[in-house]
């Protein structure tokens, strides 16, 4: 850095690369992934960093210097990232938009502005997002959220249904969708329903009872749904609820509760790779567990799918994914929210291959086809 | 994710002005200025150890400042945090030991705040203000309340105390101050001699501005393209506030004693954060301060005896009405009463002793889930001594601090005691003259950790520790003043060596941007302060003053090898700061220019780029002229600030104001 005492023109943030010991199978379906890492609030610091399996590059803060006439880049505090067709879109909670991006060259196409939103997920030409802004006129105080649909094409919001407080992850199976409410703005009384949306009028159905202060919604390869409850932090522990369809019925019922704390959760084949953070009020500490679970049995089959002692390097696991080929495990570490997050990645064993320095909160990973 | 931006808006919402009360007038009017040594009742106070730094009387007027804050940064080893605007929060921090551990007093009254232990100066008006005075360490006297030797720096703030010549019954002043932010401050004050031992004075003043200035955002590529380059007025920072202050001050055979009602009432917006997509927000704080305070001291031979008393009460209203976020309604309200009783003995020409007890009660409540409604009780107990052996002097103090917290409905975290010694050393080598100073001092202090820092919904962590500090400081002065081509020179240095343990510091617990409080982090300090003043006198009736100071500042966060941050310079602290004013005065003709530096920060621990914040600096000029129409003296100013026009940012993303201009015309009877 040129050090200075006198002020200079203010730079575009420029990118940094480093490179990561990883080639590309010759048959690899993925080209790379990209990470949206969070930033903190107010920090307007929410980044995007893109790895490329072919060139073994790790691009850091990769979005202004592709799109250096963007006011105040890419903005505050990211939540979720997702690739359909050629776009790759960025869920920026703060600055309340979606940000839609060329998905091979990072170049900007345009922005969908949805007040609050949280996650995005794709179905038949659409995008979906959820936001905690519903209609505010219900009641001012607490407005329940909404999933917003847009057209993937125009990228013009085209529908809007109410569903219940505070909407996180959704999922949409045979038709329907399947929305995670947390209602963590109305703390102590979170709201505890998954809510059930009809796709072809685009209606809520159903609210479905499953675990106070919903949060991930993740369906596996047998259409079943494993939802994630945050608890209140204090008396009722973070557990984690499996959905399915009952023989000879259409609607997803809670089949079980699983005895297992879970922040968040990828699939594999048949493994669940799940973390869980929770909070010692005793120790003043946190306890952080890393598990897999059979997801045909519903059973923990391992306690930790780190096998070679990195775990203690981690300090707040905050994302993970895995490699949909190569069955490659990545977390990321956001360690104090306010410095540079770590990327691990592991081989299917649990052994590190290798980790790189990201942006402040790396958490949401999308991968790219090739 | 809503935990700690409720924190953030709670932190930075509800600084209201909470009070203790401390010091006697006698100490307070004992600053040694340039110009004179004011010396009233009967107790000649002796000679500071270490001086403060001190802006006063035209001095102070003169520097375009719109709050005591900005007054501030003319003082070295200070950082002043700067939100930007006139309603803007500003906060001081004195050798990047916190904000927490600075005393801010206003006359003789330590301003409190339990809630998060901040004092937001933008609130306090420079209108009736007299001088400015900022101690490192604590005031080297040992009269003083025992709360005073408590604050790892002290910040004293004091007001215009009415003198009346023979004949005069009272005295009036009315000003009038306009420009940009569609300002508009008018003030009077009313002097009344009410007796021939009583006088009294009423202060009143009105602030309204709707805080819209222009800011620009430009970036180029590395290629010196241009990027982006965008102008936009800053929303939602506007401020609408009273003040009202009564004094009542008076003799009697044994002593003398003074009351004080104060009440600062405020509406504000919070402009917020610029990011994104984001360039206005709907939040509003409305924030209703009053206290009442009372001081006797007594003088009855070798013994002397200064007493406080005050209550406070602090309403904060805090509101969201952005459509896009939570919606927020809160009402905090703190209440504190104090009592102080601090007594000296002169056991011989060159031997006082003190010893100070002070009781301190507050109290805390919000209308919001989960805030546990906490009293503490908080009892300080000191003893100093100070010797004078004419060219060496030395002042030890011990203060033992005991601090009891009681919660409804919960079990109460552990009390608190702590003793914290300090030691005053001052050394005159030269035998001929006094011109010449060698001080050093050693300190001891903490904070306690706040309400939000131990009660706040779930982030707040009972079982915190008190955070604190070690001070070891060595410095020379020399200061001169006769007659002629240079009246007037004052130059000192200072080296510092400071230690922050048990760092209170906001640590990350499981998903979502939730948070708890821990006794992590450990800062060093290393700084060096120098500054120093010349008046010339090159023609009759022409006086150029030239002040500057100079502060280097290495503080590093060496609390974990582990961290990525290890030995980085912690966040918002400039390596290199300083600040100049030449100031000129001809025949009522006044003329000002200052310069602020502050060299390049780093915004979050980590010292890389993406952290890195540019240096700025501002000139500042004001030309003035005094006038007087028979018995009425008039004065006229106008102000230009941030002359050449940069766009800064002192906190990330609250963008500050580009040139901007301001006038004031005062009248005094």
């Amino acid at each position: 850095m040129v050090a200075t005492g006198c002020r200079d023109d203010e730079l575009v943030v420029p990118t940094e690369y480093d490179i990561v010991p990883e080639t590309m199978a010759a048959d690899s379906d993925i080209r790379g992934f990209y990470l949206v890492n969070e930033g903190n609030m107010g920090s307007n610091k929410c980044t995007l960093d893109y790895f490329d399996y072919a060139t073994g590059l790790y691009a850091r803060n990769f979005y202004a210097e592709r799109n250096p006439h963007v006011i105040k880049e890419l903005g505050d505090v990211g939540n979720d990232i997702g690739i359909y067709g050629s776009k790759l879109y960025v869920v920026v909670n703060c600055s309340h938009k979606v940000e839609v991006l060329d998905a091979r060259s990072g170049v900007r196409i345009g922005q969908i502005d949805i007040p609050n939103c949280r996650y995005v997920r794709f179905y038949r030409g659409n995008a979906y997002v959820s936001s905690y802004v519903g209609p505010v006129l219900i009641d001012p105080n607490a407005p329940k959220g909404a999933v917003y649909r847009v057209d993937t094409l125009s990228l013009a919001v085209t529908g809007k249904v109410t569903v219940g407080y505070q909407p996180e992850e959704m999922e949409i199976v045979d038709d329907y969708m399947y929305v995670a409410n947390s209602g963590g703005y109305r703390a102590p009384e979170y709201d505890n329903t998954v809510s059930v949306v009809q796709m072809y009028d685009f209606k809520q159905v159903q609210q479905i009872p499953v675990g106070i202060n919903l949060h991930r919604l993740k369906k596996d390869r047998y259409g079943k749904l494993w939802v994630t409850s945050r608890g209140d932090y204090q008396s009722r522990p973070s557990r984690l609820h499996v959905l399915e369809k009952l023989p000879g019925y259409n609607r997803m019922a809670v089949t079980d509760t699983l005895d297992v704390a879970c922040s968040n959760m990828a699939f594999f084949g048949d493994s669940l790779y799940y973390y869980a953070t929770e909070w010692n009020n005793f120790t003043a500490s946190n306890t952080v567990s890393y598990g897999i679970i059979d997801i045909r049995t519903r059973k923990v089959v391992s306690t930790n799918f780190i096998s070679d002692g990195t775990e203690a390097e981690i300090t707040i696991p905050y994302g993970i994914a895995v490699h949909p080929e190569t069955g490659d495990i990545f977390v990321t570490d956001a360690k104090n929210y306010v410095s540079s997050g770590t990327l691990y990645c592991f081989d299917r064993h649990g052994r590190r291959k290798w980790s790189v320095r990201t942006g402040d909160i790396p958490a949401h990973i999308a991968f790219l086809p090739r | 994710m809503k935990d700690s931006f409720k924190y953030f808006i709670l932190a930075t919402a509800a600084l209201a002005l909470p009070a203790v009360s401390r010091a006697g007038e006698e100490s307070d009017s004992a600053i040694t200025t340039l110009r004179e040594v004011v010396v009233t009742g009967r107790r000649v106070a002796p000679p500071e150890i270490i001086p403060a730094q001190v802006l006063s009387g035209d001095e102070l007027r003169r520097l375009n400042s719109n709050s005591v804050a900005d007054a501030l940064r003319y003082f070295s080893g200070v950082q002043v945090k700067d939100y930007g605007g006139v309603g803007g929060i500003k906060t001081v921090n004195i050798r990047s030991m916190g904000t927490n551990h600075t005393g801010v007093v206003y006359d003789g009254v330590e301003l409190g705040n339990a809630q998060n232990g901040q004092i937001d100066l933008g609130q306090f008006s420079l209108d009736n203000m007299e001088a400015l005075s900022l101690y490192n360490g604590q005031k080297s006297e040992i009269l003083q309340p025992a709360k005073d030797f408590g604050s790892a720096g002290s910040i004293y703030m004091r007001t215009r105390k009415p003198h009346f010549e023979a004949g005069e019954t009272w005295h009036m002043r009315a000003t009038v101050r306009a420009g940009s932010f569609d300002l508009l401050n008018p003030s009077a004050l009313m002097e009344l001699k009410l007796g021939s031992r009583v006088t009294a004075s009423l202060s009143a003043e009105w602030l309204t501005s709707t805080g819209k200035y222009k800011f620009r955002y430009r970036r180029v590529n590395p290629a010196g393209e241009l990027a982006y380059d965008t102008t936009a007025v800053r929303q939602n920072g506007d401020i609408n506030a009273t003040r009202i202050e009564a004094n009542v001050y008076g003799t009697l055979n044994t002593g003398t004693w003074s009351a004080k009602v104060y009440n600062y009432n405020s509406e504000r917006g919070v402009p917020g954060a610029i990011v994104n997509n984001v360039w206005r927000r709907g939040e509003r704080i409305w924030d209703n301060n009053s206290f009442a305070q009372a001081r006797y001291t007594g003088y009855f031979g070798k013994f002397t005896s200064l007493n406080n008393v005050k209550y406070a009460f602090y309403r904060t209203h805090y509101v969201n009405n952005d459509d896009k976020q939570v919606k927020i309604d809160n009402l905090y309200k703190q209440r504190e009463i104090y009592l102080s009783s601090a007594n000296e003995y002169q056991a011989a020409d060159w031997w006082r002793i003190s010893l100070s007890y002070d009781f301190m009660w507050n109290t805390m409540s919000a209308d919001m889930y989960g805030f546990a409604k906490p009293d503490r009780f908080s009892h300080y107990l000191s003893a100093a001594t100070a010797l004078d052996f004419k060219r060496f002097k030395v002042q030890a103090s011990a203060l033992g601090t005991f601090i009891h917290d009681e919660l409804r409905g919960q079990e109460s975290p552990a009390d608190k005691k702590v003793f914290t010694p300090a030691v005053y050393l001052s050394f005159n080598p030269l035998r001929s003259t006094s011109d010449l100073t060698l001080r050093a001092f050693y300190k001891r202090s903490f904070r306690m950790p706040t309400f939000n820092d131990l009660y706040y919904a779930d982030m707040g962590n009972s079982k915190l520790s008190p955070e604190r500090v070690t001070q070891y400081n060595v410095g020379v002065l020399y200061n001169r003043t006769r007659r002629g081509f240079v009246s007037a020179v004052r130059v000192s240095a200072d080296a510092y060596y400071n230690k922050v343990r048990d760092k209170i510091v906001a640590y990350p617990k499981g998903q979502q941007f939730r948070w708890t409080m821990l006794n992590l982090g450990l800062v060093a300090i290393k700084g060096v302060d120098v500054s120093g003043l010349i008046t010339i006198n090159p023609v009759r009736d022409l006086f150029v003053t030239v002040r500057g100071q100079y502060t280097f500042q290495q503080a590093i966060d060496v609390t974990n090898p582990a961290d990525n941050y290890y030995r980085d310079q912690i966040p918002y602290i400039p390596r290199h700061s300083g600040s100049a004013v030449v100031n000129a005065q001809w025949r009522g003709w006044g003329l000002n220019y200052s310069w602020i530096y502050v060299g390049e920060r780093y915004n979050q621990q980590e010292n890389i780029r993406y952290n890195y914040t540019q240096p700025w600096y501002t000139s500042d000029v004001s030309l003035s002229k005094d006038f007087s129409l028979g018995k009425v003296r008039l004065r006229a100013l106008a102000e230009v600030n941030n002359l050449l026009n940069q766009d800064y940012d002192v906190i990330i993303n609250y963008p500050m104001p580009k040139r901007n201009y301001r006038f004031t015309l005062n009248v005094e009877i």
